[in-house]
């Protein structure tokens, strides 16, 4: 085994784990904030690619729920599949739903179908950042 | 019919989903789909029926659906003859893998057949018509290990598609100069003028290749390594009528209007129809002879339908009719001999009627029709036919026509001696002298189709109806099916055909087919042309994309100077308030930008340079956010990140110095472009500021964006609500992007690693890691 350094790898799992919780924040506020399902996508792929120089390539493919390929298809999916809700529910395709739901601990919660479109980017970003990243790490040499 | 076309896809998709388990049931479930069709229609109302659902109204892309006389005839065919392809395949097939995958396939294909004969927009019609060459192109592949099945898949699909692209252009311009894309609406008022002629031109082309007309007609022969239920459904009672349907749609609103109109159509069609009798006599397979005979056929349709007059359509739709019917008939009687005797070749099958009794009756019947003998379906028609050819079109026509029949009559025979007595068996060869029954429901399909041949030439009333509304639906009211109308020159004409098709059949005239084989064949000029496109890629590929990026990149940066250079010396001007800063912060913040670039210039590692051009995109970050807008500058941040960790990814790849050249003509030329390239940005952005003159889109999107998309991040807003269509196509770009980077990326590791695979046993010294 090559030797990584213990220090980078403990410093990376904090601010990966981190750089997770984030991402999901700045995706949900996006609709009223600074942030959006683009931009968190780009945050978890940078928590990748930490993960990818503390722990090297198969540590960080594994830290993927599922393959790059699948989380892109998947998210495609979701993005199409609200265009399509919008289409049959609604006026035209990509037609966005607003929903206001009254939870008790969070106060008033705006929903909007445009909501679920921008997680569907979110998942084709991170899946093509993961693509690429570990497409390039495995012109590496070693593990 | 958009439920029918439903119907198709949610079939299409359990037949590929659960197709693995069905095995060869899966067929009866493809069933379904055309038989929804046919019960669909058999309880819709008979008036003229549109269905709606608008999409892109602006650019004229409605999904608009009509069925009319003509789309039900169509329809019948389409449902009717595909109910029964599905049984008859369900017996053809043993039990063997693919079958869901093949199902699924021919469901696709029964679809947007249908959806071909019922689409009212051009754009529509344009789209199913393009499914069903794809769906053949999948169909005719499915043996997809033999390469000879695959060479004419991409044969079918290559010269349809190129009439196909040749359409569509053709139905543009028609649409902008009918202001229509209804079809319709285009033949209620039909545009005129030179860009009209041009259209009509481009739209024939997609007619003729998809129904295999003179020069275009070799793919057709060629798709018969297909399977030979799709050969009966797609290459002879549907797909290939595709062409012959669009020509009858546009024929009685155009033929008058065009003086050349007739003369071509109608002489492409005759030519078809003798060349294609011609090919069929010297074809030694039974599927040939039965494909060429349709390309023939195809032809004699063309010619009735391509007139435009009343008494032709009628005749023309009456043969549509008939054709298929005896058509498919005529094939799954040669996919049953094929399947017993393992053979379709004449010279090795031998007397084999005795032992298959039903299905060489079946073929006589069908034959019979083909020729044009009473009392059957085909006499009755090419009566009609013959009849209206020389009321409206003339002698000329008819003799090509006639003549087209002689040959007709002769390859009818020479299907049905060769197929089921000696006749052409070759001696030196193994000759199958009987075969085994095949069972019930493999003859039921064209047992029944026979019989209906021979049904609706007794009573023609059965096919009346049908026949004459679609008809109505083009123009030509009152005409009928008869029997027998008297002894009279069509019926002298037909027996003309009968008799010199016998004798041409009986005493062949070798010579003379000696002399045509020599003749050039269309599909060597499509071989060759396909070499020669090759060969001209290979060239262009090789001048082009020479590898060297550094000649890509400039390439690329000095376009981007030239192009818009141009313009901006001509238009340049300074906005008319010009601010250097608002605030010093800016000033500090680009002043670090301008260094960190100069320093990416100087430094001599590569390193260093990647980490100063970081330091560009953090300082143009930095600009964003004193600009007040936090969203782009943290989008710049994290893309300025990634690209430095991918940096860091590749370049181990790279040398770690920049290679000194000193000041050679390269690195002078480099730094002439470089400074323009700066020159162009900066001053088209000036240009750019100083040239707005509408209002710009913020303010409304800023007013929009919380009652409408409700958020109040007008960015994210436009992203996923307003332009969320936009973001659509650009997620689904960047999908491929990434797809495409990765596997050029992995191919090249994998052609690099193949001769070092031992490497990976044996423990690398550390060395040679990064």
């Amino acid at each position: 085994m090559i030797d990584r350094s213990l220090i980078l790898r403990m410093t990376a799992d904090v601010v990966i784990r981190t750089a997770a919780v984030f991402a999901v924040f700045l995706l949900f506020r996006g609709h009223n904030a600074p942030g959006g399902g683009f931009v968190a996508g780009l945050v978890v792929v940078s928590g990748l690619v930490i993960r990818l120089v503390a722990s090297g390539r198969e540590r960080a493919r594994q830290s993927l729920p599922a393959p790059p390929t699948t989380i892109m298809g998947v998210g495609l999916a979701i993005a199409l599949l609200t265009g399509i809700a919008g289409w049959v529910w609604g006026d035209a395709f990509l037609e966005a739903a607003k929903l206001t739901v009254h939870a008790p601990v969070f106060g008033e919660i705006h929903l909007t179908s445009a909501l679920a479109f921008d997680v569907g980017v979110f998942m084709v970003v991170i899946g093509v950042g993961s693509t690429l990243v570990l497409a390039l790490a495995e012109t590496e040499n070693g593990p | 019919m958009v439920a029918v076309l439903a119907v198709h896809a949610i079939v299409l998709v359990l037949c590929a989903a659960f197709g693995g388990r069905l095995g060869r049931r899966a067929l009866l479930l493809g069933a379904v789909a055309p038989a929804a069709s046919l019960v669909w229609l058999a309880l819709a109302s008979e008036t003229i029926r549109t269905d709606t659902i608008s999409w892109v109204p602006a650019i004229g892309l409605d999904l608009v659906l009509r069925l009319d006389g003509f789309g039900r005839l169509m329809v019948v065919l389409v449902g009717g003859i595909g109910t029964l392809i599905f049984v008859y395949a369900w017996q053809y097939f043993g039990d063997r893998d693919g079958l869901g995958r093949f199902t699924a396939y021919l469901v696709g294909f029964a679809g947007a057949m249908f959806g071909v004969v019922v689409a009212d927009n051009l754009l529509v019609l344009y789209l199913f018509w393009e499914l069903t060459s794809i769906t053949s192109y999948l169909l005719i592949g499915f043996e997809d290990e033999e390469g000879l099945a695959r060479s004419a898949a991409l044969q079918a699909l290559l010269v349809t598609t190129l009439g196909g692209l040749a359409m569509l252009a053709g139905i543009v311009m028609l649409a902008q100069a009918a202001g229509t894309y209804s079809l319709a609406g285009l033949v209620a008022d039909p545009p005129s003028g030179p860009t009209v002629d041009a259209a009509l031109a481009l739209v024939l082309l997609g007619a003729f290749t998809k129904s295999a007309q003179f020069p275009f007609h070799f793919w057709l022969p060629g798709a018969m390594t297909a399977p030979t239920p799709v050969s009966a459904y797609l290459h002879s009672a549907t797909m290939v009528k595709a062409g012959i349907y669009l020509v009858a749609r546009l024929a009685p609103a155009f033929a008058g209007l065009h003086e050349w109109w007739r003369p071509v159509v109608c002489g492409v069609g005759v030519v078809t129809m003798i060349v294609g009798g011609w090919r069929a006599l010297t074809q030694n397979d039974l599927k040939l002879i039965l494909a060429q005979g349709t390309v023939s056929q195809l032809g004699f349709i063309m010619v009735l339908v391509g007139l435009g007059m009343p008494e032709a359509m009628f005749a023309g739709m009456a043969m549509i009719f008939a054709h298929a019917v005896f058509k498919a008939a005529l094939f799954m009687v040669a996919g049953i001999v094929d399947h017993e005797a393992k053979t379709r070749d004449i010279r090795r099958l031998g007397g084999i009627a005795r032992s298959i009794p039903t299905a060489a009756g079946v073929a006589v019947l069908a034959s019979a029709s083909m020729v044009g003998l009473p009392p059957l379906l085909g006499f009755v028609t090419k009566e009609a036919a013959l009849t209206s050819l020389l009321a409206e079109a003339g002698w000329a026509l008819t003799i090509g026509v006639v003549a087209g029949s002689v040959l007709t009559t002769a390859y009818a025979i020479r299907f049905l001696a060769g197929g089921f007595t000696r006749y052409g068996s070759d001696p030196r060869s193994e000759i199958v002298e009987s075969v085994s029954r095949p069972s019930a429901w493999f003859v039921a399909a064209p047992a029944l189709l026979a019989a209906l041949s021979l049904l609706a030439g007794i009573f023609p009333a059965v096919a009346d109806r049908l026949v004459a509304t679609a008809a109505a639906a083009l123009g030509s009211e009152g005409h009928h099916l008869v029997l027998w109308h008297g002894f009279n020159v069509p019926l002298l004409l037909s027996a003309v055909a009968i008799v010199a098709g016998w004798l041409l059949w009986r005493y062949p005239p070798y010579v003379v087919q000696q002399a045509t084989s020599h003749l050039p064949k269309a599909k060597l000029v499509y071989a060759s042309a396909i070499v020669a496109l090759n060969r001209i890629a290979d060239r262009v590929t090789s001048i082009v994309q020479n590898g060297s990026l550094p000649i890509y990149l400039g390439i690329i940066v000095a376009t981007a100077v030239i192009a818009p250079g141009v313009i901006l010396l001509q238009a340049f001007r300074l906005p008319e308030r010009l601010i250097i800063a608002e605030s010093p912060i800016q000033l500090v913040a680009a002043v670090l930008v301008c260094v960190a670039a100069l320093g990416t210039v100087w430094v001599t590692r590569r390193l260093g340079a990647v980490l100063f051009l970081g330091a560009v995109g953090y300082g143009v970050a930095v600009l964003f956010v004193i600009q007040g807008a936090p969203d782009l500058a943290l989008t710049q941040m994290l893309i300025e990140t990634l690209t430095l960790g991918l940096f860091v990814l590749v370049l181990h790849h790279l040398p770690a110095f920049f290679e000194n050249i000193g000041w050679r003509l390269r690195q002078v030329s480099r730094v002439i472009l470089s400074i323009l390239t700066g020159i162009t940005a900066g001053a088209f952005a000036l240009w750019a500021a100083a040239s707005r003159e509408v209002a710009p889109l913020s303010g409304e999107y800023l007013t929009r964006s919380e009652p409408e998309g409700g958020g109040a991040n007008v960015v994210n807003v436009i992203l996923t609500d307003f332009r969320a269509f936009d973001t659509l196509g650009e997620i689904t770009v960047l999908t491929v992007v990434a797809l495409g980077a990765a596997a050029l990326i992995l191919a090249d590791r994998n052609r690099s690693e193949v001769p070092h695979t031992d490497e990976h046993l044996v423990d690398r010294p550390e060395g040679k890691r990064r």
